[in-house]
């Protein structure tokens, strides 16, 4: 019996095949923007997500431009990473990298924070004093959190009796973690909420929330801790239809859901949260307690003249058009990111969207043509619901779902794809952001 | 996710993995995809038995590929949630067998030579 298969496979098979797949390679490119000449000097006030990779865009647009970055941080922070630090999966390290190796050639870094933004003269003052004069400027600054908010509450109280504050950065995210695993042993009443503000990555809460619970799961100890999420309106989530699925999740998980509490102040010698609610203050007794802060427009944005006046005034977002993300005052200023006073949107994901749109209303201004391109309020959140599992909920500014995948990976449904993006896939494609590639 | 494109997913797997890495691996697969089709052409035929043995390592891989991935992902098989789940994982299955019996071919093909088996 024949045990051979005839395979009439032939050289010039073989070199033609290897031709087209050289030839894929080379042509698998992108095709690379025309570039556009311009003395332009544009300053960036921030060098977070929003501002270095909108710095790389416009240093790949602009020949001649002047581009000045202004941030004071020598670290860069990944910041999405911060609630798999707090859930011990992975080392601080993991958020953090250097402000400096990301920011492209050509462009200028002043490595001070800026104390004033002058947007009738078109100047950006530094701590040392230093002007930068500026043709266009891109407020990319990020937002404060507010921990004076929080009566009796320091972030030196964060990695011990039970308080926690992952969202200060990648050391109280690692502190954090500590915390959470000594709690989830000892068992006790846990405390988690949002702040009543505008916050960055609202889906953070619940994420860290469900991961307690589900650490505890495993661990074999969730009959020995009470978990508590306090929503700071009648809903967990802005989306009525992400609220729904997320309630659902937390009664099969036996998750308390207390509404309207607002925690204003934190006793750490009697571990007493007080929140505040329409019916007057109420004072919980906890073990551990996660702390979010109100978040609001740093100092020196609310002092510049471009915060909304009569929106959003107790926390100073920018006053910018909602799709083309332009000042609606003073045309030349644009916002990137957490700062701008939009519905929607303080996320990575709404920052990475929010750069092809600004890129091409000030690229084309520059170059005289008409823009095209608008924001749609689009903002994602792989919303974690245990270890391996996720939802991937992504909608716009008119709470529609608007799901990348459609058809293939449900916004609703905890997927181990999503977990996987949200593990994975999302680093590189942040940093593949910064870098003006994605 | 917008304009993903073929540079920005390549841009997205070089920060992954980085950027050597990335590409170390896309060299020795392409390499031991063209010893493959060498091969192929040199003994101008299939070997049945280097393909048997070939067969028979398939599972060793999509177990590997499999457990590669749910280790690099702090998941298990219990995360998987939704038919794109399954799919994937038997995706990931098929690609490590795949692979892994190409190199068992290959493996066999470079050491014992073309003569008839």
């Amino acid at each position: 019996m024949a045990n051979q298969l005839d395979f009439n496979a032939t050289r010039r098979g073989f070199l033609g095949l290897a031709a087209g797949s050289a030839a894929l390679a080379a042509g698998g490119g992108a095709v690379q923007a025309q570039r556009v000449a311009t003395s332009a000097r544009i300053a960036i006030v921030g060098a977070g997500a929003g501002g270095t990779a909108i710095a790389n865009r416009l240093a790949n647009r602009l020949d001649g431009a002047t581009i000045t970055i202004i941030d004071g941080r020598q670290q860069h922070w990944y910041q999405p990473g911060f609630t798999l630090i707090a859930a011990g999966l992975k080392p601080a390290k993991y958020s953090v990298s250097r402000t400096a190796e990301w920011l492209p050639e050509g462009v200028e870094w002043v490595p001070e924070f800026a104390t004033e933004i002058d947007p009738e003269a078109n100047v950006v003052t530094t701590a040392s004093g230093r002007r930068v004069a500026y043709d266009y400027l891109i407020v990319a600054s990020g937002l404060t959190l507010d921990w004076d908010a929080i009566e009796g509450f320091n972030l030196d109280m964060v990695g011990q009796n039970g308080v926690t504050a992952h969202y200060a950065g990648p050391q109280y995210a690692e502190l954090s973690w500590r915390e959470l695993d000594r709690f989830v042993e000892r068992g006790g009443v846990g405390l988690f909420g949002r702040p009543a503000t505008e916050m960055k990555c609202a889906g953070a809460p619940l994420k860290i929330t469900f991961l307690a619970d589900d650490i505890a799961r495993r661990r074999g100890t969730r009959d020995q801790i009470e978990v508590i999420y306090n929503a700071q309106n009648q809903s967990l989530f802005g989306l009525p239809i992400v609220h729904h699925k997320v309630r659902q999740l937390f009664d099969e998980r036996d998750i308390t859901a207390r509404y309207d509490h607002v925690l204003k102040a934190v006793d750490g010698q009697r571990k007493i949260a007080t929140y505040a609610t329409p019916n007057g203050d109420v004072e919980t007794a906890y073990d551990f307690i996660n702390v979010i802060p109100p978040q609001r427009a740093p100092q020196v944005v609310r002092d510049s003249g471009l915060s909304w006046a009569d929106r959003w005034v107790d926390q100073g977002w920018i006053e910018v058009d909602m799709e083309t993300l332009r000042h609606l005052r003073y045309p030349n200023v644009f916002g990137v990111g957490d700062i701008n006073g939009v519905p929607k949107g303080k996320t990575a994901a709404s920052a990475k969207f929010h750069q092809p749109v600004v890129e091409d209303h000030l690229v084309s201004e520059i170059a005289g043509r008409e823009a095209t391109k608008t924001f749609s309020g689009y903002t994602s959140c792989p919303l974690i619901t245990r270890v391996g599992r996720a939802m991937l909920i992504e909608f716009d500014y008119n709470n529609n779902l608007v799901p990348s995948f459609p058809g293939i990976i449900a916004p609703l449904e905890e997927l181990w794809i999503s977990w996987l993006m949200k593990e994975i896939a999302l680093k590189p494609t942040y940093n593949a952001m910064l870098r003006g590639l994605a | 996710m917008e304009e993903l494109t073929f540079s920005t997913l390549i841009a997205v797997f070089e920060e992954m993995f980085g950027q050597v890495v990335f590409w170390a691996m896309v060299v020795v697969a392409v390499v031991v995809t063209v010893l493959y089709i060498y091969v192929l052409i040199r003994d101008r035929a299939m070997s049945m038995r280097k393909f048997l043995w070939a067969q028979v390592s398939m599972p060793f891989g999509a177990i590997a590929a499999v457990w590669f991935v749910l280790t690099a992902t702090n998941s298990q098989l219990s995360d998987m949630g939704g038919p794109i789940d399954l799919l994937v994982l038997l995706g990931i299955a098929g690609l490590g067998a795949v692979g892994f019996a190409i190199l068992i071919y290959v493996a066999q093909s470079l050491m014992r030579g073309g003569q008839a088996d």
